[in-house]
């Protein structure tokens, strides 16, 4: 077992040895890059990493340059999960044969996805994965759009946010239906760890992610990851924006463990109106007309019925 | 704990499916990752025995589809180690993405390929469709035509493809059910004999070395990927080509069992040959040895490799024949035979030239009978008389209804 690796506070930690650079072509502003430094700076431990198409991959591995000092592989948009479940199952066939090069090492193995690649094409590669306990991590960078094609509708978005494939319009709201409960999907395949993480809740995330690193099995992380592009607002507000997302009880955080064992991690003190958290987006404006403003207080509703369920399963522990 | 090896017999009744577990097993590879599919299931239900008896030391994984069974290899072989596979047909074609993938970025998998027809309509028996779905992906494709080619071919793919010069994956080919399903005597090596013609794995940029990080699967767009492609097509045209022969060398000297790029049969003086590949190749011998009592210079030419095309083996194969008929056993899809067509390149540019005519066949496990040809020879040989092909240039040999033919 390796050791943790101790964090005290968030200037240490963002200038911990980067093993994911700066240097990437993410739009500014993008969480995603903040979300991945925070997973890679949780760990000492060397790393296997996994990206599906998207657009963590296209902006860190155009040849011949790469943003990843460590180990990692893209092989097609729904298949990062079991590209990384491939190299953990040949690092166990030559720990048992007696051939890893440096056989003292712990490494994690950890694949990245999109919501697209997660929620949508890549969903049966992943249930796989977990189905099969494979040592490894699977992490949704979900920004609840198609981002790297031009904002197009994936299962994750939300009812009422407009894209380019459910645009909102004179006799529309934008996407019709809700989001998909991935995390409740993934939590029903009895793997020791699930959990939903925001990088504005940095402490909570690398708790979380920790927790995962000295899991054995598999885990899956949900991470919301405002998009400045899709989800319009300044690049600069990327922390503001997770702030209301997680303030609003939109992104609750909580952790399952085992699929039984349901523990909200974070409860905040004032809880924003999800109205707040709509209008700091360009892709709810249209819900703000008189004619789909029914939609902001059917959002309420919604996020607290789901909120009182996460807490009656933290409640019940099944 | 230790694997056990297996005792075998000099000659086992094996059928190809069993004799590919087999290999794969003595080949001691390091991760399987595989998805059963008709009529390839018993390649990856027999290795799996054999992990459940204590045969194999590596890791073997049974994931949910045959996208993912190749994902897997992909991911497995470029953390650093020996990586194989089966499919047939559907699953083959629900493969393709995959396949590109992994010989794009050059890593050295083995996948047996036991063919079958592709739906609609859904059908579980043998012909070729699938294999040409392969035919472009950057793989090098070996046929067999028997359960001993099916069981020697793996060897020698992982000698071919883990070779640091070429470093792309390989396809063994044998046909469903005529090959995979029907036994018949298999001379083997022994366990030590038969690692000993492949040997440890040599990784080259694997993942698992920490010392060295790499990253794979990069992107690349009109500035790079023209040269990426092409220095794989030229690898494949160049290196590919003289390794095989140097593989099919060391496995003869070996095992004593010779292969060649491209097999001929009595061809030294034929007049009229056939070309096909699998199971038919044997059928097609023994009535090409039957039409030389009828005083007809038959001959047999088949490919043992289908990619890289073997274009200037071909030409020497056929460079003294008058007439050629060209089998090719899957649904043309509007066009004139794969095959057909490939050999008709290659005799356009060379010296002599043949008349060709192409045969479509056996599409869905439908029989190719001595008595078909026999036909056939007969109709070269009036070919030969005449001086040109007497008839069109596409027939189809079997079916039923009124007579097809095309062009």
């Amino acid at each position: 077992m390796s050791e943790m690796k101790k964090i005290k506070n968030l200037k240490e930690f963002s200038t911990s040895a980067d093993r994911f650079e700066g240097a990437n072509l993410l739009c500014p502003g993008c969480a995603h890059s903040i979300i991945v430094r925070e997973i890679l700076n949780a760990t000492n431990d060397d790393l296997v990493l996994g990206a599906s198409t998207g657009c963590l991959e296209v902006c860190t591995a155009v040849y011949p340059y790469t943003s990843w000092d460590a180990s990692w592989i893209h092989i097609g948009f729904e298949n990062s999960s079991t590209a990384v479940a491939g190299a953990e199952s040949m690092y166990n066939a030559l720990k048992t044969k007696g051939r890893l090069k440096q056989p003292d090492r712990n490494p994690k193995f950890v694949a990245f996805g999109g919501d697209g690649a997660s929620y949508d094409i890549g969903f049966q590669w992943i249930s796989g994965c977990m189905e099969r306990n494979h040592n490894m991590m699977y992490v949704v960078l979900d920004n609840e759009v198609y981002a790297n094609t031009g904002g197009q509708r994936s299962s994750s978005t939300p009812i009422g946010g407009s894209n380019t494939t459910s645009p909102a319009g004179t006799h529309s709201y934008g996407e019709k239906h809700n989001k998909k409960d991935m995390m409740g999907i993934m939590a029903a395949h009895n793997i020791p760890y699930t959990a939903q993480v925001a990088p504005n809740k940095w402490k909570d995330m690398v708790k979380k992610i920790q927790k995962g690193f000295a899991t054995e099995g598999a885990v899956f992380i949900n991470a919301v990851s405002p998009c400045t592009t899709e989800w319009k607002f300044d690049p600069k507000d990327t922390m503001a924006l997770t702030d209301l997302s997680t303030d609003s009880l939109v992104f609750p955080l909580y952790e399952v463990i085992d699929g039984k064992e349901w523990n909200i991690t974070y409860r905040p003190k004032n809880v924003v109106p999800v109205e707040e958290y709509l209008a700091a987006q360009g892709r709810f404006k249209h819900l703000f007309k008189d004619q789909y403003k029914h939609m902001i207080k059917e959002w309420q509703e919604r996020v607290d019925e789901n909120w009182a369920y996460l807490n009656r399963r933290e409640e019940a522990r099944v | 704990m230790a694997f056990d090896k297996m005792e075998l017999r000099d000659v086992e009744v094996w059928d190809g499916n069993h004799a590919a577990a087999q290999a794969l097993r003595q080949c001691q590879v390091d991760v399987v990752a595989a998805y059963p599919i008709t009529p390839s299931t018993p390649i990856v239900e027999g290795y799996a025995k054999f992990q459940s008896d204590n045969f194999i030391e590596g890791e073997y994984v049974m994931v949910e589809s045959e996208h993912a069974a190749m994902s897997a290899c992909i991911g497995a072989a470029a953390a650093g180690g020996r990586v194989a596979t089966a499919t047939s047909s559907q699953g083959f074609a629900l493969m393709v993405e995959t396949l590109y993938q992994s010989s794009g970025m050059r890593l050295p998998i083995v996948l047996n390929v036991v063919n079958r027809a592709l739906a609609a309509p859904l059908n579980v028996n043998g012909d070729h469709s699938d294999m040409y779905l392969g035919r472009d992906s950057g793989w090098i494709q070996f046929d067999a035509y028997c359960p001993q080619d099916a069981y020697d071919l793996n060897f020698i793919a992982f000698k071919v493809s883990e070779d640091h010069d070429v470093r792309l994956p390989s396809m063994v080919h044998q046909d469903g059910f005529m090959t995979s399903h029907t036994a018949q005597g298999v001379t083997t090596m022994d366990d030590d004999k038969a690692y000993s013609f492949v040997g440890e794995y040599k990784p080259m940029n694997d993942m698992l070395d920490f010392e060295h990080p790499v990253t794979h699967g990069v992107q690349t767009e009109e500035d790079w990927h023209f040269e990426h492609k092409a220095r794989q097509h030229n690898d494949l045209m160049t290196k590919v080509s003289p390794k095989i022969d140097a593989v099919f060398e060391a496995f003869e000297k070996h095992t004593g069992r010779k292969y060649s790029q491209v097999e001929t049969y009595d061809m030294e003086d034929a007049d009229v040959a056939v070309f096909c590949l699998g199971t038919s190749v044997e059928t097609t011998r023994e009535v090409a040895r039957e039409m030389r009592t009828k005083g007809i210079k038959a001959g047999v030419v088949a490919l043992r490799v289908i990619r890289p095309f073997p274009f200037a083996k071909i030409q020497e194969a056929f460079k003294n024949v008058k007439a050629i008929a060209v089998l090719d056993r899957s649904a043309p899809g509007g066009a004139p035979g794969a095959m057909f067509n490939e050999i008709c390149a290659a005799m356009y540019a060379a010296e002599n030239s043949p008349l060709i005519s192409g045969y479509i066949y056996g599409l869905g496990g439908r029989d190719l009978t001595k008595a078909h040809l026999v036909d056939l020879y007969n109709e070269l040989e009036a070919n030969v008389k005449a001086g040109k092909v007497t008839t069109q240039l596409q027939q189809f040999i079997g079916v039923r209804g009124p007579k097809l033919a095309y062009l």
